[in-house]
């Protein structure tokens, strides 16, 4: 403990500039240097001591956030009164702003309408405290109950799947979570336990990792059969139930092999037997696996994909296929796709690329049958904007003149004419909205028709309508920009901020939900299409002595340094990614305050903010997706155990994807249209 | 002098002793040396750096040190004088008495000054035969104005920052005394002429060497340590913190704002670890303006910082200044530190850091060498109606015989008088009752029943989790009997649940109560009002959060501490305040009743814990010489002892009967949060910031043993009934449970041990810890062993 020696004490001031901001505020002009490097000094200290105090009281507390009331108490022990009108809020919404070399941190002060705040309605009165009781332990074992963490958390899971020697034994209550702490701790802890933990490396320097069984108690069997039954099953309610439980139960990771098998081998044996309905309920199997935050889903994914790719690429998937609905499946398997994508694409495993690569095979074969087409373009087309930009844009041309062969030219088969409109139509909604942001406004047929072939019309308007639609949202949103609050500061910059137009229901993206997005679009945002580094933020300060002058926006640019030209974008995008927000602060300057706020001698700044980008915001009107739960069939009949046992024979002419690589596909031949052969 | 002394006890008496005489009487001290602290009232913040001053000084009872004593009751004003009267040991207290007249002369408080001149006239012609010079009032005075420049000026800085609001709430605890109803806005006036003469307390920086060559001084120093045998250079490494304090405070006071700064930056990387707080508040003071009323300089400028070395280091450091001639340091170590020079073999470097990183340094060993009455009192005899316990036996198990012989081993244990006990009587406990009778009875019935513990038998946990509390939840405790929780709440309301089917019903009004049969044999159940009857009641009367709960042994009352300044009886039979104890000024962090009851202890802000009876509106003692705020309190089982967590990182142990600070534990290297007793009253764990847990020998002074594990502050402990297991639980979220049969087998208290406090501490936390469990996101604040050992814990569900 006492070898490690790291301060890092910095003695922060605040800028003597501050103290003449406050001056200036104050109504004192011209504050000498001098005085106000003294008092830059009192104040910093000051604000330190309130600050160490408020500390004792957040330890007393009990609590790990400094609030408001607790800067309260400490300026209360200086006999200081104390600040009114902040109250502990979870999170004040400090918002920070930078340019021409200065920063500042600001508290957004909204001005409120009185009216508006006594005809709004009371709120919710918030619920009392109560006390509940629970087990935390029964004679030194923790029981799984939802009070208690999750027994293996997340990155226990992973320091497993990654380090298998060092990890410990699954339901070893005292090394899990101890290891997992002790990356936390100080390193002078680390020591004693990794001399502890891993009891296997004394053996012999050769000793393998023991087989581990996986033995499932009594209570997970049975919730085992009755959640797989539940959810092939024919009951609906019963079935919303169990995903409810899969997505949300945090002790399911012992079950997850077993999970992926049945998902794995259900989806082998029921693209044999085209029982689409099955398919469906097995992928929102997968989609309530991947919503579990508490899984670690990485050591399972390389099951997974192929079965996933299966219901995306699968030549056939029910039994009429001029009827039955299989396209739902094949679009949400594609989002599912693209969410693994998404979420366990690395640069070492290449999950995207690899999947990329098997999609733009099938399609580009000639020989593909239509079902496969369209599921290999949908799967590239939920990869997003990037993705149908360079891969599905240049070969339009080439894919509207097949279709336009199939749908103009002798009717040869209806599933093929079927097959064809779907794509084109795929083709249509995907490419429009992204043709709408690359393409300066006048849409002209003809020129779509010279780049786009037989699609080009039908794009154009498509692309007109994409265009409309994202104005008028604009528009809408615009008026609703009052409400803007600050973006979580967790969100990061994901690797594609695509808008696509996907149904916020299904594609659950952490993080995304709690994002006031609607708002952050406005019509004169220039927004880069593609991903961009974050924008630069600017300070406009204005003094403006004109008299009349209310308002006065100087210069708002957002341009992305290293993104090219992206302001000549025009108005109809859909979700920028940088809003600018003008705030309007006038202080009076030496002159009495003045009694018009835009009377000569006050100064007006306009401070433009920008909003770090939201990463995966999704824009545009959340269209409304076909729900992929449409059961075709009404009596589903092949249930979980049978759909198992049917695998195991019919898995026999498939190899089985080899474990511990994820595999996607790659390899297989494109032609077949499916890893699965076709029956 | 003593004979004098003793006479002003009777004064201190006199005045406090307005109450019943069931207070405990205070006796002379045995004289350990650290008096100092058990007296001085103090003011709100400086104060208890004072009296540590003065008991650093050992007792050796030169002039000043009682200035300085006296200099803490300035800012409060006179409420100090009764309270310091329980010091009777300290030789300084005729000038106590001479500067606080002074004092009211000079703030113009005649009554008060008249009150008290005539008490202690009476005294001095008690004392005459003593032959004690009858000069206290007048010519003492006067003699003592000298004297009372220093007090003023070593007033501490507190008081400086405190502008007259604060001091008139001081001078209502004055009124409160019914002294000097002329008090209040006077005593601020006087905290005003305070401010100028906080140079005084800086004085000793006024002799200052050539600024750039302190980096020199230092590095030369640092040089020549780094240089040393390797035996050596632990010990001395020791130095390089108060000395790098002092010489920066130095720099700073003089004035020299850049060198200070560069020295700062230079060095203070080189400082462990563990003092990084404190440097965090040195970095911040750049000015001279700084200092005045900065708390933590007032505690290295008030207290000298103690270090242990051995005799050949010494002689080694003092040889090496004396040769560079070097005497800005020697300076500083000649009147900064106080360096404990032991003989024979300098410690390991696991041995230093073991026992260091307390605000002031080590404790002293004096410190540590006053018998502790560590042992349980005798439980009384209480005449078990032996044919209903076998009933109640027979009803349940149908073998009476096997009861009875365990009821005897339990009765026999406790009717031998433990060696270490204290006299029974030593203070003054209540009286049993009927009902603590068939309390007792129940208690000893559960006993039975009890799950014997250990390393395989693990006990289980039931977590009440606090739901909606968004982050409100301040402070929580349980009945011993587990059917009550009491949790205290930011929002400043006390809020008590029944956890048992029973509800919570409290009694009619009076009109009601005069109709009911007071013969009848269910009066009890008679007097309560059914219509009230829930599980919930809230208690609603603090300004503020409400940082510390207890329950009464009996379960008739809750004591409540808050961020207002009070603590809060309330009656659980009618769940309304009954008295509200002023006294802290500043925020209470915990209060405890004793587990006898009637009395209860308080600690807070004000650096000091107050040991209280229910029925006195002011306390009885005052526990003063913590360097920064008292955290938490607690009761030895015995009742004889407080023991006392503070800021300052430090852990005291004080004597209720005299006041005394008879254990000072040094080890941990964050504010302490949390303490307990071992049921057998031998063994004391700490918890704190560092997340570490220490065990300490009470009889011996030593600490035994170390936890690890924990990555946040520890927020409570608790042994189980019989003291097999510990169980902490944290801010991490986790309660862990602790081997403590095996923690304190073995221990290693040979006589050298013992008599230097050297200790070697085993590194086997991992053994320990039996059971790791995490909770759901919810801080651990509470836990508590029922009857039958099962773990209650407690705390508020806080959504990440």
């Amino acid at each position: 403990m006492a070898e490690e020696k790291k301060l890092k004490l910095s003695n922060t001031v605040l800028p003597s500039e501050s103290m003449k901001v406050v001056a200036e505020s104050m109504g004192i002009a011209q504050i000498q240097e001098e005085t106000c490097q003294l008092l830059t000094d009192e104040v910093s200290y000051r604000i330190k001591e309130i600050a160490q105090d408020a500390l004792k009281f957040m330890h007393m507390g009990k609590r790990q956030k400094l609030t408001t009331s607790d800067i309260d108490y400490a300026l209360k022990l200086k006999n200081v009164e104390p600040l009114y009108g902040f109250h502990a809020q979870e999170f004040i919404p400090f918002r920070f702003a930078s340019g021409g070399g200065r920063e500042l941190y600001f508290y957004e002060e909204k001005e409120v309408d009185l009216s508006d705040i006594i005809n709004t309605p009371l709120p919710r009165v918030p619920l009392d405290v109560c006390l509940k009781a629970h087990w935390l332990s029964i004679e030194g074992c923790q029981p799984a109950i939802p009070e208690n963490p999750p027994p293996a958390p997340k990155e226990q899971q992973k320091a497993e799947a990654t380090e298998p020697l060092k990890s410990a034994k699954p339901g070893q209550e005292e090394d899990g979570p101890l290891k997992s702490k002790g990356q936390g701790a100080a390193p002078a802890d680390g020591k004693g336990k990794e001399k502890k933990a891993p009891p296997l490396l004394e053996g012999g320097p050769f000793r393998l990792k023991p087989r581990s069984i996986h033995e499932l108690s009594v209570e997970q069997q049975l919730y085992y059969k009755e959640i797989t039954e539940a959810c092939v099953g024919s009951c609906e309610a019963k079935r919303a139930e169990a995903l409810q439980s899969i997505a949300t139960d945090p002790g399911l990771y012992q079950m997850l092999p077993r999970f992926s098998t049945f998902i794995s081998e259900g989806v082998r044996v029921n693209v044999v037997q085209n029982n689409l309905a099955l398919l469906i309920y097995l992928m929102r199997m997968v989609k309530a696996l991947m919503d579990n935050p508490t899984l670690y889903l990485e050591k399972y994914v390389h099951e997974l994909i192929p079965a996933v790719m299966t219901c995306i690429v699968s030549r056939q998937l029910c039994l009429r296929p001029d009827v039955d609905n299989h396209w739902a499946l094949r679009d949400f398997a594609a989002r599912l796709v693209a969410q693994i994508c998404k979420h366990f694409s690395t640069t070492t495993n290449n999950i995207q690329s690899r999947i990329t690569k098997t999609f733009t095979k099938s399609w580009v074969d000639e020989k593909t049958p239509w079902t496969t087409r369209y599921g290999s373009i949908a799967g590239l087309a939920e990869l997003g904007h990037d993705v149908i930009k360079t891969l599905i844009l240049p070969r339009l041309q080439q894919e509207g003149e097949r279709i336009r062969s199939v749908l103009d030219g002798p009717v040869l088969s209806n599933i093929d004419r079927i097959g064809a409109d779907h794509v084109q139509s795929l083709l249509l909604k995907h490419c429009a909205p992204v043709l709408a942001k690359l393409r300066p406004p006048p849409d002209n047929q003809d020129a779509y028709r010279a780049e786009f072939g037989s699609l080009g019309p039908l794009l154009c308007s498509h692309v007109v309508k994409a265009r409309a639609q994202a104005a008028l949202q604009a528009q809408q949103v615009n008026r609703t920009t009052l409400t803007i609050t600050q973006p979580r500061p967790t969100l990061t910059l994901s690797q594609a901020p695509q808008p696509g137009p996907r149904t916020p229901g299904l594609l659950k993206v952490p993080g995304s939900i709690a994002l006031p997005v609607q708002t952050l679009v406005s019509a004169r945002a220039a927004a880069p299409p593609q991903p961009s580094p974050p924008p630069t933020k600017f300070i406009v300060m204005s003094s403006s002595s004109s008299a009349s002058s209310t308002q006065q926006v100087l210069s708002l640019s957002t341009s992305a340094p290293g993104s090219g030209s992206t302001t000549t974008s025009p108005v109809t995008t859909t979700v920028p990614s940088v809003q600018p927000i003008v705030k309007l602060v006038s202080t009076a300057t030496a002159a009495p305050p003045s009694t018009a706020p835009s009377g000569p001698g006050s100064v007006q700044k306009y401070i433009v903010v920008s909003l770090p980008p939201t990463g995966d915001g999704k824009g545009g009107p959340p269209t409304s997706h076909p729900s992929p739960v449409p059961p075709q069939s009404s009596a589903p009949s092949p249930l979980g155990g049978s759909a198992l046992c049917g695998g195991k024979q019919e898995a026999g002419d498939s190899p089985p994807p080899a474990p511990g690589t994820p595999k996607a596909n790659g390899s297989q031949p494109p032609g077949s249209g499916s890893p699965q052969p076709a029956p | 002098m003593a004979a004098l002394a003793e006479e002003q006890t009777e004064v201190a008496v006199k005045i406090e002793a307005d109450g019943p005489p069931t207070l405990l009487p205070p006796q002379a001290g045995d004289g350990a040396g650290e008096g100092g602290g058990g007296t001085t009232n103090n003011g709100p913040n400086g104060g208890g750096g004072n009296a540590a001053a003065a008991s650093s000084a050992g007792g050796d009872g030169g002039t000043p040190k009682p200035s300085v004593a006296v200099s803490a009751v300035a800012p409060a004003g006179a409420a100090p004088v009764p309270a310091a009267a329980p010091e009777a040991g300290a030789p300084h207290d005729r000038q106590t008495l001479l500067a606080v007249l002074q004092f009211l002369r000079q703030s113009n408080l005649r009554e008060a000054e008249e009150a008290l001149r005539r008490e202690a006239r009476l005294l001095e012609e008690a004392a005459a035969g003593s032959g004690a010079p009858g000069e206290a009032d007048g010519a003492g005075a006067e003699a003592a104005s000298a004297l009372l420049s220093r007090v003023a000026a070593s007033a501490p800085g507190p008081a400086a920052p405190d502008p007259p609001g604060t001091g008139a709430s001081g001078a209502a605890a004055v009124s409160g005394s019914a002294t000097c109803p002329a008090a209040p806005g006077k005593v601020g006036s006087v905290a005003v002429e305070d401010q100028p003469d906080v140079s005084a307390v800086l004085s000793a920086y006024n002799q200052q060497g050539d600024p750039t060559m302190y980096e020199e001084y230092y590095s030369g120093l640092k040089h020549f340590i780094e240089c040393s045998l390797d035996c050596h250079r632990a010990e001395l490494s020791q130095l390089f913190y108060p000395l790098f304090v002092h010489m920066y405070l130095e720099l700073v006071y003089n004035q020299h704002e850049n060198e200070a700064k560069s020295f700062f930056e230079k060095f203070h990387g080189d400082q462990e670890c563990y003092y990084q707080d404190d440097l965090r508040v040195l970095s911040s003071l750049t000015k001279k303006e700084h200092m005045k009323g900065n708390e933590t300089m007032l505690d290295f400028r008030t207290s000298k910082f103690v270090l242990r070395i051995s005799r050949d280091s010494y002689q080694l450091l003092k040889r090496h200044l004396q040769e560079k001639q070097n005497n800005q340091i020697w300076n500083i170590v000649q009147e900064h530190l106080y360096i404990d020079i032991f003989d024979g073999m300098p410690r390991s470097k696991q041995q230093i850091d073991a026992m260091v990183g307390s605000l002031a340094g080590e404790a002293k060993r004096e410190a540590n060498k006053s018998k502790v009455f560590f042992g349980l009192l005798k439980e009384p005899e209480i005449e078990v109606p032996l044919d209903d316990e076998d009933e109640e036996g027979e009803n349940e198990e149908g073998k009476p015989k096997k009861k009875k012989p365990k009821k005897d081993s339990i009765g026999s244990k406790s009717k031998k008088q433990d060696p270490n006990a204290p006299p029974q009587n030593r203070i003054p406990l209540p009286e049993l009752k009927d009902s603590d009778k068939l309390d007792k009875i129940m208690n000893m019935k559960e006993t039975t029943k009890r799950v014997r513990l250990g390393p395989d038998c693990l006990p289980s946990i039931c977590f009440y989790t606090f739901l909606n509390a968004y982050q409100g939840l301040t402070a929580v405790d349980v009945t011993d009997d587990s059917s009550l929780i009491a949790g205290g709440f930011a929002d400043s309301t006390v809020r008590v649940w029944s956890v048992t089917p029973k509800k919570l019903r409290s009694v009619k009004q009076a009109a009601d109560l005069s109709l009911i049969d007071k013969e009848s044999d269910d009066v009890l159940e008679r007097i309560m009002d059914e219509k009230t009857a829930s599980e919930l009641k809230i208690l609603y009367g603090h300004s503020g959060p409400v940082y510390g709960a207890s329950f009464s042994p009996d379960r008739n009352y809750l004591l409540s501490s808050s961020e207002d300044g009070t603590v809060r009886l309330w009656s659980l039979q009618t769940f309304t305040c009954l008295v509200g104890y002023k006294g802290h000024n500043y925020p209470v962090w915990d209060t405890q009743f004793s587990p006898y009851g009637y009395y209860f202890v308080s600690g807070g802000h004000d650096r000091v814990a107050r040991l209280w009876a229910t029925d006195h509106y002011q306390p009885l003692r005052i526990f003063a010489g913590h360097l920064a705020d008292v955290n938490c309190t607690r009761f030895h089982p015995n009742s004889n002892y407080v023991a006392t967590g503070s800021a300052d990182r430090t852990v005291r142990l004080w004597d209720v009967l005299n006041g005394n600070c008879v254990r000072i534990f040094t080890g941990h290297k964050g504010p302490i949060h949390s303490l307990t007793f071992s049921p057998n009253g031998r063994f004391l764990a700490t918890g704190a910031t560092d997340g570490r847990v220490l065990l300490w020998d009470i009889g011996h002074g030593l600490m035994v043993g170390e936890l690890k594990g924990h990555t946040d502050t520890v927020c409570s402990l608790r042994f189980s009934r019989d003291g097999e297991i510990l169980a902490s639980g944290s801010m991490d979220n986790t309660v862990r449970l602790w081997d403590a049969v095996k923690a304190f087998e073995d221990l290693e208290t040979d006589d050298f041990t013992t008599a230097t406090g050297h200790i070697n501490l085993p590194e086997n936390s991992q053994e320990l810890l039996l059971g790791t469990y995490m909770t759901k996101s919810t801080p651990v604040v509470h836990l508590h062993f029922t009857r039958r050992n099962l773990v209650l814990a407690a705390g508020a569900y806080s959504p990440q």
